[in-house]
C-alpha cells in the first residue's frame, strides 16, 4: 500500500527540469512568433482602410475572446479528427502563438497610432521617404511607447502556457501533476511551481518598470 | 524662385484656395497674414507637395511641384519647413535630430552629417544642448531645433507656418530673433505669421489672405501700416 506513493527525491529533478525547460521553450516560441506576426498585423492595421481593418479585427477579436483552454482543445481535437494529430508541442505552439499575436497586434497598433501625423509630416518635409519615416520615426517611437504593454503580454503568455498541459504537453504544471499523483505532496510541489513563475515574472516586470522610467525622458 | 500660379485647392466640397498666385524671388522674405481658416497653411502644404492641388501650377526653380514625374522627396530637400508644432523626434538627442536627415536622405557620412548638424545648432544658439533630449527643452528651444533641423538639409527656401503661435509669450522673441538672423543672411522665406511687427520689419513683402485669395499684397511696411484694401484694414485693426 505504501509502495504506491514514493516521496519527492533528487531523482525527480530531471523531470522537473524537463517541465521547466518545456515551459520556457513554448513561451519563447509563442512570444517570438506572436511578436513578429503582431508587429506586421499591427502595422498593417494602423495603415489600412476601415474595411480591411474590420475584417482583420473580427478574427483577432475571436482569438482574444475565446478562452485559451478552449482554443487549445478545439484545435487539437480538430487536427486529430482530420487524421493527422500534431505533437502537443507543435499544436500548443501554434495556438499559443496565434493567441499571443492577437494581443500583440493591438499593442503594436496602438503604438504606431500614437505617433502623430504631424510628426510624420515633419519627417517627410525633411525629404525622408515614406519608408525612411516608418523606419526611423514611426517604428522607434511607437515601439518605445508600447514596451511596457509588450512586456505585460509576454509575462501573461508565460503564465498562460500552463494551459497547454490540457493537450498533453509536458510543461511545468503537467510534470508537477504527475509528481503530485505519485508523491501525494501537492503543497510542496505547487509552492515550488508558484515560486518558479514568480522568479521569472517578477524581475521582468521590475525591469519593465525600470526601462519605462528611463524612457520617460 | 517659387512661382504659385492660379492655384485652386479643395478639401471635398470646401474650396480652400480659390486662385492664388504668388512669385517669391531668391533672397526675398514674404510674410503671409490673415485670419484663421483662410488657407495660409494649405498654401505652404501645397508648395511642399504635402497636399495635392486641383488646378493651377506651382513651380520651384522651374520644376513643376505637382507633376507626376517630379520626385517629391527630392524636391522637399530644397524646401525647409517648420510648423506651429515643433515635432522634435523624442527618441533622439538634439544633435541626432539635426543630423538624421543629412545622413539618411543626403547619404552623408556620419561625421559629415554631425558636423553640419552641429554648425546649424550653433547657428540657432543650441550649441550647448547637443546631447540633451528635446523633450527636456522649452518650446522655444525645440522650435529653434526644428529650424536647425531644416537648415541642416541646406534648403534653398524656408516655409514657416506660424512657428511662434504655440509658444509661451516670453519664448517668442528668441525664435523671431533666429528668423531675423536667417533673413539677414539672405535666406528666401515664406512666413505665415501673426507677428505684425516681424512681418513689417523683416519681410520684403506682405500678403494678406482672405477666404482663399490674396486680397492684398505689397511692400511690407506699406501693407502693415497703410493697407489699401478695406478687408486688410479691418483685419489689422482687429489684431492690433
Ligand atoms: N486636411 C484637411 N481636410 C479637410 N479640411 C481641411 C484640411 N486642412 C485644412 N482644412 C480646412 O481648410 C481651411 C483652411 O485651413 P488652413 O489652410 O489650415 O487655414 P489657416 O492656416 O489660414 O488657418 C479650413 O477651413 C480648414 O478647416
Ligand atoms: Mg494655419
Amino acid at each position: 500500500m505504501n509502495s504506491l506513493f514514493t516521496p519527492l527525491s533528487w531523482s525527480d529533478s530531471g523531470l522537473i527540469l524537463t517541465g521547466v525547460w518545456n515551459t520556457v521553450i513554448i513561451s519563447v516560441v509563442a512570444i517570438v512568433v506572436g511578436t513578429v506576426l503582431g508587429l506586421i498585423i499591427g502595422f498593417a492595421r494602423s495603415e489600412s482602410n476601415k474595411m480591411v481593418n474590420a475584417l482583420f479585427g473580427s478574427v483577432l477579436d475571436v482569438l482574444r475572446s475565446v478562452p485559451l483552454i478552449i482554443q487549445l482543445i478545439l484545435f487539437s481535437t480538430f487536427v486529430g479528427a482530420m487524421g493527422s494529430p500534431l505533437a502537443p508541442f507543435v499544436a500548443g505552439s501554434i495556438v499559443l502563438s496565434l493567441y499571443t499575436m492577437a494581443f500583440m497586434s493591438e499593442v503594436f497598433r496602438s503604438g504606431f497610432e500614437s505617433v502623430s501625423p504631424s510628426m510624420q509630416i515633419a519627417a517627410r518635409s525633411l525629404g525622408m521617404t515614406k519608408w525612411q519615416t516608418i523606419y526611423h520615426i514611426r517604428l522607434p517611437i511607437g515601439l518605445r511607447a508600447v514596451f511596457p504593454s509588450w512586456l505585460g503580454v509576454s509575462l501573461s503568455v508565460i503564465k498562460d502556457s500552463a494551459l497547454v498541459s490540457v493537450i498533453g504537453y509536458m510543461e511545468l504544471l503537467r510534470t508537477s501533476e504527475q509528481l503530485i499523483s505519485r508523491t501525494q505532496q501537492p503543497l510542496e510541489i505547487l509552492i515550488g511551481v508558484g515560486i518558479f513563475y514568480f522568479i521569472i515574472s517578477y524581475p521582468l516586470s521590475h525591469y519593465g518598470r525600470y526601462v519605462e522610467r528611463k524612457m520617460a525622458i | 524662385m517659387i512661382s504659385v500660379q492660379n492655384v485652386h485647392k479643395s478639401f471635398g466640397d470646401l474650396e480652400v484656395l480659390k486662385g492664388v498666385s504668388l512669385d517669391v524671388e531668391k533672397g526675398e522674405v514674404v510674410s503671409i497674414i490673415g485670419g484663421s481658416g483662410s488657407g495660409k497653411s494649405t498654401l505652404l502644404y501645397c508648395i511642399n507637395a504635402i497636399e495635392p492641388i486641383n488646378s493651377g501650377k506651382i513651380l520651384v526653380d522651374g520644376v513643376d511641384v505637382h507633376a507626376k514625374e517630379t520626385n517629391k522627396d527630392k524636391l522637399r530637400q530644397k524646401l525647409g519647413m517648420v510648423f506651429q508644432q515643433w515635432n522634435s523626434f523624442p527618441h533622439m538627442t538634439v544633435l541626432e535630430n539635426a543630423a538624421l536627415a543629412p545622413r539618411i536622405v543626403k547619404k552623408m557620412s556620419k561625421e559629415e552629417a554631425i558636423e553640419i548638424a552641429k554648425k546649424e545648432l550653433e547657428h540657432v544658439g543650441l550649441g550647448d544642448k547637443l546631447d540633451v533630449y528635446p523633450t527636456k527643452m522649452s518650446g522655444g528651444q525645440q522650435q529653434r531645433l526644428a529650424i536647425a533641423r531644416a537648415l541642416a538639409m541646406k534648403p534653398d527656401y524656408m516655409l514657416l507656418d506660424e512657428v511662434t503661435s504655440a509658444l509661451d509669450p516670453e519664448l517668442v522673441g528668441e525664435v523671431l530673433d533666429t528668423l531675423r538672423l536667417l533673413a539677414e543672411e539672405g535666406m528666401t522665406m515664406i512666413c505665415v505669421t501673426h507677428e505684425m511687427g516681424f512681418a513689417r520689419d523683416v519681410s520684403d513683402r506682405v500678403a494678406y489672405f482672405h477666404q482663399g485669395v490674396i486680397a492684398e499684397i505689397g511692400e511690407a511696411r506699406q501693407v502693415i501700416t497703410d493697407p489699401q484694401n478695406p478687408l486688410t484694414q479691418k483685419f489689422l485693426s482687429k489684431v492690433r
